[in-house]
């Protein structure tokens, strides 16, 4: 958590003081609920000042989280959360950043930037629910779909290999990476709030079930289970370990010492008296 | 309190245990007061008004602890592990459906009640502390009240009509 300035009041904020009176138009049972949940477990466990927090998203159904908060919110577009959430942690160092989306958000439309984020190590936390189908506009398959589900836009499945969000992070140069889950939203927060206090470009996939296209998703609560590893900080050890899972262990992966991006440095502005020498004659 | 091999609950004081315990009423009304707004938000009035009224009933259970330990406030908690992810009492995010119907949300809570039950008994058992062991018996005891409850709730309450969950307007393009 560089560069961010920790509340100092009294009584500790509770979670409810990050939660809007927006309340969520997501379908009952859809896991967004519980990371909206963990994401203000997250703050007030490290008692942010909602003013000194930005949550940044694209667009699809969990990037609606910026509404549900009463921290700075931007809900950006399709696919360009990432950069927004740059440019801004780039201007205001002093904000923590929080960038929120989903599968198809990051990993398709968003692809290219979260490559670049993750290259870039810019200090932010970006968490992404992923429900393997695009549920906003009716359950197409997403990156992250298995290459056999069958489904009437997608007859007999894409039969494309699936994208490793984890993987790319890694090899990309994200600084720590993580997967939670929905079903376990007090451990996803202790996650998000590691994330946040580490430095450089966190990356938190949750596995977030869409109960309305992808029912049987309810049945990850059955196999998700705490990675039996320690986090390393060894970037090839992590890939090796999430390249040979069978993507439900959750937990901290990796956390890096890289140094965060904060910006070329900044030219020294010259003062009025160094203008006047330049003119004196 | 921490989880045991078997799975039970330890708590290291009868404070411990008692702000435990009251957490897990909190968490389990949180997660009422989520279904209830999901509900409304999807027109499902019947069914957010029994959601309310389960997290009401839980917030009451939690203000008659806090005021039978004589706090204002919750202490901070130990990090707590349990057998599940959450609490025993906490209903589970996706058990939910916008259609569902009031004998759902009932067979829902018969669940979460039970679960409680069973997470005291467990606790009691494996508690070395007498205090702690007499006040959770005490909470299972209040636990089963509520099972009986629910179970009599249950009674005024139809089950659900086949096909309850068939939507004819579905917001599944799949379907």
């Amino acid at each position: 958590m560089s560069a961010t300035a920790c509340g100092t009041a009294a009584a500790p904020r509770t979670a409810a003081a990050y939660k809007s009176s927006y309340k969520p138009i997501w379908c009952p049972g859809c896991g967004d609920f519980s990371v909206l949940s963990s994401v203000t477990k997250a703050l007030a466990a490290l008692d942010l000042p909602p003013e000194r927090v930005a949550v940044v998203s694209g667009i699809g159904c969990s990037s609606r989280i910026p509404a549900y908060t009463t921290c700075y919110g931007f809900h950006g577009v399709h696919g360009r959360a990432l950069a927004a959430a740059t440019g801004l942690k780039v201007a205001r160092p002093d904000l923590t950043v929080i960038v929120t989306g989903g599968d198809g958000d990051g990993y398709s439309i968003g692809g290219n930037h979260f490559l670049h984020a993750c290259r870039r190590n810019v200090d932010m936390t970006y968490v992404v629910m992923d429900n393997h189908v695009y549920g906003m506009t009716k359950g197409q398959p997403s990156p992250t779909t298995e290459p056999d589900w069958d489904s009437k836009l997608a007859p007999g499945g894409t039969g494309l290999r699936v994208f490793h969000p984890l993987v790319v992070a890694l090899a990309s140069g994200a600084n720590f990476v993580a997967r939670g889950f929905a079903g376990d939203p007090n451990g996803t927060a202790r996650i998000i709030a590691d994330a946040i206090r580490h430095p450089g470009f966190s990356f938190v996939e949750v596995l977030s079930p869409c109960v309305t296209f992808r029912p049987e998703q309810r049945e990850w609560r059955g196999v998700v289970r705490p990675a039996p590893v320690e986090p390393t900080d060894d970037a090839a050890t992590a890939a090796r370990r999430v390249m040979t899972d069978d993507g439900f262990n959750i937990g901290v992966l990796y956390a890096g010492d890289r140094p965060a991006y904060r910006g070329y440095p900044q030219p020294a502005r010259a003062g009025s008296a160094d203008l006047e020498a330049e003119f004196e004659l | 309190m921490t989880t045991t091999r078997s799975g039970a609950a330890q708590a290291a004081s009868l404070s411990d245990f008692m702000a435990q315990a009251i957490a897990m009423e909190l968490e389990a009304r949180e997660r009422y007061e989520e279904f209830a707004d999901a509900m409304e938000a999807h027109n499902n009035r019947e069914v957010a008004a029994m959601f309310r009224k389960l997290a009401t009933i839980e917030g009451k259970h939690a203000d008659q602890m806090l005021a039978q330990m004589g706090w204002s406030e919750l202490p901070i908690l130990p990090r707590v592990e349990f057998e599940g992810f959450e609490g025993p009492e906490t209903a589970p995010v996706d058990a939910v459906h916008y259609l569902m119907k009031p004998w759902h949300v009932l067979q829902l809570a018969l669940a979460c009640e039970q679960r409680a039950v069973r997470f005291f008994e467990r606790l009691a058992q494996s508690a070395n502390d007498d205090a702690v062991r007499r006040a959770a018996l005490e909470m299972a005891e209040d636990e089963r009240e509520h099972v009986a409850l629910v179970r009599a709730w249950m009674q005024r309450v139809e089950p659900p009509p086949e096909g309850w969950e068939v939507d004819p307007d579905p917001p599944r393009y799949t379907d």
